[in-house]
């Protein structure tokens, strides 16, 4: 009993580091989606991110630098995607999947040019990458029953971006439903017209959420190479931006929901990890190839059959113009 | 199409550079095609890499070289190649073997190489490695190094290559410690498996919460991830193809090599002094295709006695006195 209890402890902790970055872009996917424009570039800027994070960090031996390059990179991302979309009036899907072809072609081709690595950037160590932060009382309190390793496992011993992603997801859901900005934003991205009546520019609001989005892909692409890897290696991403687009339409455009979609995907990912070779009672061992496809059966049974009908918010997509 | 222009121009410049070495080579052409995980994966890639510039340097005659970033370029590439006329054209990877075969029989007068598949053609000269006896021999030394009596093995994509390094792995711990608790894990079943180190290393991370204490990875770049957990855990890692002793030195108890290097040279060479036969030749132990690493960085974690095992085991397969099993051959077997 107690080692499954620790089984359990050790997946949770895996599914934690698993669903940072996801939280983390979902959530920006969510801000620009409840903003009226749609964001499939979130794989893009995530990777973009991930690599200035770690070129920055390698070069100047800081993860805070790395982590403030990383969110300006993703930020002048997302509003070129935003120039795109608000002002241009130009297709949001275009404008996101180039993104990501662009990212996914050039980040590869100046860590070539600047590092001589194969598109990849050096290995980061010591104050270059983000350490797990162990909490105080560790020892005290690790030996505790029950609470102990749930402490120590599960609570402390993430880096400092894995905190940011939960600490993220309150103050989204306070951000939204509980200032002025967060209804206005809302209201620009199912009914916009209401919002120009009332004398409030949509476009401001829809830039200031492509803003937010920047900052938030940035903090995930970071935690992809200078917290969870240590260096930036080519499609590092490996779909997790799309992953997260998913989670947070499981979710419903809802901060809560999204979270725990994402730490449900974190989960299942940990766990078909966990499930390879191991002999279950009566099943016998489940072949890896099955294991393997876990986390894609959910995703297609939850949103086939769990979610019911979804809504997305109204003028999501849809470019605003005065002249209607 | 910008990623491959990129490529081609780098190629030139390679080129370009080995222009100004003795004019005596000139006339030799040649071309190397690396596998997916990219020309510096400090692993697979960059042992076939290290061995063209070998050659580079010992006769001054330049390469043109090409990285791939799908598998649909394989062909492309073989054939562009091909077509240009190259003295000869070495291809790196397994996943060459049906390109190889379908650009081999369309370019009889091309001699061709490729690395870890097996391709009958009559211009064709496969090298294969015995991956099962070095893989037995990093075996010995995690299962002698192991504290804990669980040790791990990390996969890459889910191959029967890969496979055999896991079963070499496993027969090398298990001669040591014959109830040694062994943990493995496959990282995926395409392509991106290779390129996935966050993945690589969150399954290192449970492996070595689970007890294992030491982790031998045959998974290219994506290893790189298994390397950093192990010295974020504190606890040590294998390496794989290259000597990757000095990525983290300290943490990578040893690494089971793999000589590309010595191959492609080789294979170099005897196309230049006229020597070079098609047909499959299979580097192992005995050959010195397969080996483990022993160096300054890893010294004081291999004791004395670990080596005198090690050396001991490596006298005895290469006698034939132990023979190691072959994932890829029938059960028993070892014939490729």
């Amino acid at each position: 009993m107690a080692d499954l209890y620790l089984d359990i402890l050790i997946l949770l902790d895996s599914a934690l580091r698993l669903a940072t970055p996801l939280v983390l872009a979902a959530l920006a996917g969510l801000y620009a989606e409840r903003s009226g424009i749609v964001d499939i570039g979130l794989e893009g800027k995530m990777l973009g991110a991930a690599f200035a994070a770690a070129a920055a960090a390698a070069v100047t031996g800081s993860a805070w630098m790395g982590l403030l390059t990383g969110v300006g990179a993703s930020i002048a991302l997302a509003l070129l995607h935003g120039w795109v979309s608000i002002h241009q009036r130009g297709n949001q899907i275009v404008s996101g999947a180039a993104i990501n072809i662009i990212v996914a072609g050039l980040a590869p081709t100046l860590a070539n040019h600047w590092f001589h690595l194969n598109g990849q950037t050096p290995l980061l160590s010591g104050d270059a990458r983000f350490q797990a932060l162990i909490w105080p009382g560790v020892d005290a309190i690790g030996n505790l029953p029950v609470i102990g390793p749930l402490y120590a496992e599960v609570i402390s011993g993430h880096n400092v971006v894995t905190y940011i992603a939960i600490l993220s997801v309150p103050i989204a859901a306070w951000v939204l439903y509980r200032t002025r900005f967060g209804l206005r934003l809302r209201a620009a991205g199912e009914n916009p017209e209401a919002v120009d009546t009332a004398g409030i520019s949509v476009y401001g609001l829809r830039y200031r959420a492509m803003i937010i989005n920047g900052v938030l892909c940035g903090l995930a692409g970071t935690a992809l190479s200078t917290g969870l890897g240590a260096a930036f290696v080519r499609d590092m991403s490996a779909g997790r931006g799309f992953l997260a687009l998913a989670a947070m339409i499981f979710g419903r455009w809802k901060p809560v929901p999204t979270l725990f979609a994402c730490l449900l995907f974190g989960f299942v990912d940990a766990l078909q990890g966990r499930l390879q070779g191991v002999e279950l009672p009566l099943i016998g061992e489940i072949p890896f190839q099955f294991t393997i496809m876990l986390p894609y059966i959910f995703t297609v049974i939850i949103l086939a059959g769990f979610v019911g009908r979804i809504a997305a918010p109204r003028a999501s997509g849809i470019p605003y113009s005065k002249e209607g | 199409m910008e990623k491959r222009l990129i490529a081609i121009f780098i190629g030139l410049i390679i080129g370009l550079a080995g222009l100004g070495g003795p004019a005596w080579g000139a006339d030799f052409k040649t071309a190397i095609i690396y596998d997916l995980g990219g020309k510096f994966d400090r692993s697979f890639n960059e042992a076939a890499y290290r061995g063209a510039e070998m050659f580079r340097q010992e006769t001054g005659i330049s390469y043109r070289d090409f990285e791939p970033t799908n598998e649909a370029q394989f062909e492309q590439a073989l054939r562009r190649f091909a077509r240009r006329g190259n003295d000869l054209v070495i291809a790196v990877g397994i996943s060459y073997a049906v390109p190889m075969r379908n650009v081999a029989r369309e370019f009889v007068d091309q001699r061709f190489v490729v690395i870890d598949a097996r391709v009958d053609a009559p211009n064709v000269q496969s090298i294969l490695f015995k991956e099962h006896e070095g893989s037995y021999l990093v075996g010995i030394l995690a299962a002698m190094s192991s504290k804990s009596g669980t040790i791990g093995f990390i996969g890459g994509m889910d191959i029967p290559l890969i496979r055999r390094f896991a079963l070499g792995y496993r027969e090398g711990a298990r001669s040591v410690t014959p109830g040694i608790k062994i943990l493995e894990n496959m990282v995926g079943t395409t392509g991106a498996a290779w390129n996935d180190p966050i993945k690589g290393g969150e399954l290192a991370r449970s492996q070595y919460s689970r007890g294992a204490d030491v982790i031998f990875s045959a998974a290219g770049p994506t290893g790189l991830g298994v390397i950093q957990a192990a010295r974020d855990e504190g606890r040590l890692a294998i390496g794989v193809d290259s000597n990757q002793n000095h990525i983290q030195p300290g943490y990578v108890l040893t690494s089971m090599l793999k000589r590309v290097d010595l191959a492609v040279y080789r294979a170099l060479m005897s196309a230049l002094n006229g020597s070079w036969t098609p047909g499959i030749e299979v580097l192992g132990l005995a050959e010195g295709g397969v080996d483990y690493a022993l160096d300054e960085h890893n010294a004081a974690l291999i004791s004395e006695e670990m080596r005198a095992a090690v050396e001991a085991a490596k006298a005895a397969i290469i006698s034939g006195q132990v023979v190691v099993r072959d994932a890829m051959a029938g059960p028993g077997g070892t014939e490729h």
